[in-house]
């Protein structure tokens, strides 16, 4: 319908259409008039071409009914095994989906479109099953009957007298590649059916031959003829565009259909789509609530829903207005959305209400300007078997007794004012007390008031005195306007408060989505997220929620559980994986699976669905109007755009790691191969030095160059435990923690220099009392190595190395203090990092302290560095001791 | 026995280099070497050339070297070094409980390997003879005759489970103990796990004992694997 009318975006999307058309399976539809004319019979024909032309063709579900010719015509078609479902005591033969989305047939055959599947399966409906046939590439040949038209349905019924039941969406048929019509002229298919060819359901003989009469058979044969030309004028116009044939694109047209709770709401909404489907235009079902439709009983205003969902179901945008006057809302609506043409309904108020009050039709006309107003006749539709439901009005016993008590109060005041004031002002204070019931209570209670005002007035202050009698006539003019009075201002408060509440309920769920918004616009972080999202859901929505998001495996699993724990069972899991895949709610109060405890909305994002969200509500009727469902959908709408921007946010940063990751390894590798070569240089040549006899080399000489290749050896394997240690702090490594006392790092650490603290004084100060510290002894012994190797490095020989260790509130701390020439300032807190070198270019790879720093902080603790007073620099690390060592048993002496 | 002249030494190590050097160096103080390159054949070696130790690569190709050092246990006494490489702490714990008398760590130095060879020879031949009752050890003198531990001139006193502990590490002085191994043998097989006792009571012992506990000269601590007494 809209495609028509869009401006040249729609080439764009007639593109993208193709694109899904081309993975999406074709159907073709064999359309007919009435049963018996023969469309499975045709479908099956058309089956056995495309099998003889080598296509996988599989029978879904095909009725035969017993016909020895069709049945014959099956032969040779694999047929899909019916699934049985127990309903009611009797097992019946219902198609299998799964049966065949597992089969993955190139061409499925599914008679019968409109049934209507036995409880527990997927759909409710076969087309929805053909639907999702279509959209696993499965092409589909299928059978419906022109009665079962959705957008026919009333028209039928018109004609023929009986009302079909199931129906399919027009838009199926749309959808449909191709759609031939099986025709028989009527006499024909009545001599078939008095052959007995034709198939006849457990009905009443004389329904079927009411069914088969004449007129009905020529009708029917006519809307299906006029059904098949409108599709075939508009593959006409679609291939027009598609070529750009010089279309002069016509005017937008829109089309509003105002929906009352009349019984014919419903038969108007179909009227109304065949107009805007003869039109091309799109079209909006709309319905006003006025302070009236607030006292509406619930079989209204259930009509009225129901009428909204058919609308929608049928295409249609569907909105609720509100206000004082409905021809004006509906006419404000019109101008604002540029409505071309308003559906209504015929009047069916009696003709002097019309003339007294108006009737919508004439306000409407009258201001309508360059708007057209269709106004339709229709007959009743049948009676909505649908369950109606609504929040019931409190009658609170309690205003009465506020009435009461202020007519009571209104009678004190007066009676103080009796001796002054005229009788007139006396009136003014019952009808003040009137007026403020009304305001506070309904209408009962104000009635209430306003009779008993009267009588008090009359009683107390009207002569005769203390009675009910009147001696002026006049006064029964006062007590019918007070009467009047307090009845009409009652009225305008309560309607007034009833359009507040609505307003106010409008507003407050408009605030929640807008308060949503901003704060998932702020917020970082996909859990982040959703817990923002979990909690604005709850203050809408009463009931439980969960969302789901799909893990590494790709499988749904529920997040932001913390603030909506929530078990869910296998099979709440299967439905929201289905909604998932299918990008369309699921479960209870939607066609898919609505047997589910839950309602299952997909997130959609720009990129496709990126979850679930799922909910058990606490009214499982709420769903049943358009409205609740819309507001939800703009919910979950607004958190699938934050859960992808989060999503794209992790992807952003993961790629920053992965740049800053790369770098680092670049540097390494450059660091490395330059600390590598040094001491291979040395090796290398040493042994070359003496290996070559032509060098004369005396015995001190040689000594002096194995020392040096020792040496260097040493400080390679160094370079080598540093860069393994590196990789392994990297890669997340585990420490395992054991209760030492510190010297015994300590002294293994000060163990291994061996030779190179000769000259060095090394003092070690550990006090005896001091407590044993959890912690992993190799990797302890590494961090003071590579201090002291530190210190070694950078401080002159023979200078001092002290080490100490001692408490450090709950921890330990160790101090490795030098003389050297300290850091420089400003850079004490950088020399910890990677690569590191300080001022002066020293040997080594720069990764000793960032070592430190990796497996200080991997047991908890801290590491800093800071210049001694008195020259050098102190080095001091932290361990924290959470709890006491285990307790020896006292078997010692 | 103390050390078999000429003694006959298998390598089981699958690295030519290590074998090259070894070649060399072992031969240098007048050992046999018998290279093995996987861990069957070292086994096969083992049980054809009675050796009169057994080095053994921790990181063979075929065979796990410690099961290498329990299938030899099952039928041999001989002295068994494990050489390891640095880090793999508990492949070394396992290895010395299957049965290994000591290890040096890759990279070490010969003088290092043959030391521990020479003591894992002491502790072989010893056991075939009384203990002798007084060791000593720089200024170390345990005298377990009359139990009493001197310090230089300075007489120690220590609790029994503090003299149970140094009396163990004087039985095996010079060989590493595993800390589970100190803990059956002072404390009882209950006790095997719980480290902390051996530690808490070794530092107490460091403290008597030592001139600098931090840096100790005759109870060395082996990181990650147990203790050693130092026997010269």
């Amino acid at each position: 319908m809209d495609e028509r009318r869009r401006d040249p975006e729609a080439l764009l999307a007639l593109a993208r259409e193709e694109e899904a058309r081309k993975h999406r399976g074709k159907l073709k539809v064999f359309f007919g008039s009435a049963p018996g004319v023969g469309k499975t019979y045709a479908m099956l024909e058309a089956a056995r071409e495309q099998k003889t032309a080598g296509v996988d063709v599989v029978a879904g579900i095909v009725e035969t009914h017993g016909r020895a010719e069709t049945e014959a015509l099956l032969d040779g078609i694999a047929i899909l095994p019916r699934r049985d479902v127990e309903y009611r005591g009797t097992v019946l033969k219902e198609f299998d989906l799964d049966g065949a989305l597992a089969r993955r047939p190139a061409l499925i055959l599914v008679d019968e479109l409109a049934h209507t599947n036995a409880p527990g399966g997927r759909h409710p409906k076969r087309w929805r099953d053909v639907l999702e046939l279509l959209d696993a590439g499965i092409d589909v040949y299928a059978t419906v009957n022109v009665q079962h038209l959705e957008s026919l349905n009333d028209l039928v019924a018109q004609v023929t007298g009986i009302k079909v039941r199931e129906t399919v969406p027009d838009s199926v048929l749309e959808q449909a590649e191709e759609v031939e019509l099986i025709d028989l002229p009527a006499e024909d298919l009545r001599q078939r059916l008095k052959e007995g060819k034709v198939y006849v359901a457990e009905q009443a003989a004389e329904a079927v031959r009411n069914f088969f009469r004449e007129g009905n058979l020529i009708a029917l044969r006519e809307l299906a003829l006029r059904h098949t030309a409108e599709r075939v004028d508009a593959q006409m116009q679609r291939y027009r565009r598609e070529h750009a044939i010089g279309v002069t694109w016509p005017v937008t047209e829109r089309v509003m259909v105002c929906v009352s709770p009349s019984p014919f709401a419903e038969a108007l909404v179909r009227a109304g789509r065949r107009i805007a489907t003869r039109l091309g235009a799109s079209w909006v079902a709309a319905w006003v609530e006025t302070p009236a439709s607030a006292r509406l009983p619930e079989t209204a205003r259930a009509r009225v829903m129901d009428a909204l969902r058919l609308a929608e179901s049928l295409g249609a945008e569907t909105v609720t207005l509100s206000g004082p006057k409905m021809s004006d809302e509906i006419l404000a609506y019109a101008r604002e959305r540029n409505v071309s043409q308003i559906v209504i309904g015929k009047p069916a108020r009696p003709l002097w209400k019309r003339l007294l009050f108006g009737s919508i039709v004439d306000a409407l006309v009258r201001g309508s300007g360059e708007i057209d107003i269709h106004v339709i006749s229709v007959e009743p539709a049948a009676p909505s078997t649908k369950r109606p439901r609504f929040r019931p009005r409190p009658t609170d016993p309690a205003a009465y007794g506020l009435a009461v008590g202020a007519v009571v109060v209104a009678t004190g005041v007066a009676w103080a004012m009796f001796p002054r004031f005229e009788l007139s002002n006396i009136v003014m204070v019952y009808l003040l007390s009137v007026v403020a019931v009304a305001v506070r209570t309904g209408r009962g209670p104000a009635a209430v008031a306003s009779i008993l005002s009267v009588a008090a007035f009359d009683f107390v202050f009207v002569p005769p005195y203390w009675t009910f009698a009147v001696s002026d006539s006049q006064y029964l003019v006062t007590f019918a306007v007070m009467l009047v009075v307090a009845l009409v201002v009652s009225g305008l408060t309560v309607s007034i408060r009833a359009q507040a509440e609505a307003a106010r309920e409008r507003e407050r769920r408009t605030s929640a989505l807008y308060a949503m918004s901003k704060e998932l616009a702020s917020t970082r972080g996909i859990d982040a997220l959703l817990e923002v999202a979990v909690r604005h859901l709850l203050d809408v929505f009463q009931g439980r929620l969960v969302i789901l998001l799909p893990g590494a495996d790709g499988r749904l699993e529920p997040r932001a559980e913390r603030l909506a724990p929530f078990h869910l069972d296998p099979n709440d899991l299967a439905v929201s994986q289905w909604a998932y895949d299918h990008r369309q709610p699921a479960g209870v109060g939607t066609d898919n699976l609505p047997g589910a405890q839950m309602l299952f909305v997909p997130l959609v994002a720009s990129r496709g669905v990126v979850g679930v969200l799922g909910m058990r509500l606490a009214d499982p009727d709420l769903f049943e109007t358009p409205d609740q469902r819309h507001l939800l959908e703009a919910f979950a709408n607004q958190i699938a755009l934050a859960v992808e921007r989060g999503l794209l946010a992790e992807e952003a940063q993961s790629a920053l790691v992965g740049i800053e990751s790369e770098r680092l390894r670049n540097t390494l590798l450059s660091s490395v191969s330059h600390d590598l070569r040094t001491p291979l240089a040395a090796i290398t040549g040493g042994t070359s030095a003496l290996l070559d006899h032509t060098t004369p080399l005396d015995e001190p000489a040689r000594r002096e160059l194995l020392l040096t290749m020792r040496e260097e050896a040493d400080r390679l394997n160094r370079l080598v435990q540093n860069l393994l240690e590196m990789t392994r702090l990297e890669a997340g490594m585990q420490v395992r923690k054991e209760w030492h006392p510190l010297e015994e790092p300590i002294g293994a650490a000060l163990a291994h220099f061996g030779a190179r603290l000769k000259g060095r004084p090394v003092t070690t100060t550990i006090p005896p009392d001091l407590p044993l510290v959890p912690l992993d002894p190799i990797l302890i012994e590494r961090v003071v190595a590579n201090l002291v190797d530190n210190a070694l490095k950078y401080t002159p020989a023979g200078s001092p190395i002290e080490i100490s260790a001692g408490r450090d509130g709950d921890g330990v701390v160790v101090e490795v203090a030098d003389r050297g020439p300290g850091l420089p300032s400003g850079d004490e807190g950088k020399v910890f990092d990677k690569f590191y070198r300080g001022i002066r270019s020293v040997t080594g790879s720069g990764l000793g302290l960032a070592i430190c720093r990796g497996l200080v902080e991997a047991h908890g603790g801290r590491i800093d560095a800071v210049n001694r007073p008195g020259g050098g620099a102190t080095f001091r690390f932290t361990l924290p001791v959470k709890e006491s060592p285990p307790a020896l048993d006292p078997v010692d002496g | 026995m103390a050390e078999p002249a000429a003694a006959r030494v298998l390598l089981i190590d699958d690295e030519p280099p290590i074998r090259r050097l070894l070649r060399t160096a072992l031969a240098a103080h007048g050992y046999t070497l018998i290279e093995s390159s996987t861990g069957e054949d070292g086994l096969q070696q083992a049980a054809t050339r009675l050796p009169d130790l057994v080095i053994v690569d921790l990181g063979l190709p075929d065979l796990d070297g410690v099961q290498v050092i329990r299938r030899l246990r099952e039928w041999s006494t001989t002295p068994i070094i494990v050489l390891s490489a640095r880090g793999q702490e508990r492949d070394k714990v396992e290895a010395l409980e299957a049965g290994a008398d000591d290890y040096v760590s890759k990279p070490f130095g010969v003088g290092e390997l043959v030391a521990r060879m020479r003591v894992a020879w002491r502790h072989a031949a010893r056991g075939l003879r009384d203990d002798e009752p007084v060791f000593v050890v720089g200024a170390l003198k345990v005298d377990q005759s009359h139990r009493r531990v001197f310090v230089g001139e300075r007489e120690v006193h220590l609790t029994p489970i503090e003299y149970r502990l140094l009396t163990t590490l004087v039985r095996h002085a010079g060989k590493v103990l595993t800390h589970d191994q100190l803990l059956k043998d002072v404390w009882g097989p209950p006790y095997v796990g719980q480290s902390h006792y051996a530690r808490v009571y070794m530092a107490q012992l460091r403290r008597k004992l030592e001139q600098d506990p931090a840096r100790p000269r005759y109870l060395l601590t082996e990181p990650g694997v147990g203790y050693r007494l130092v026997d010269e």
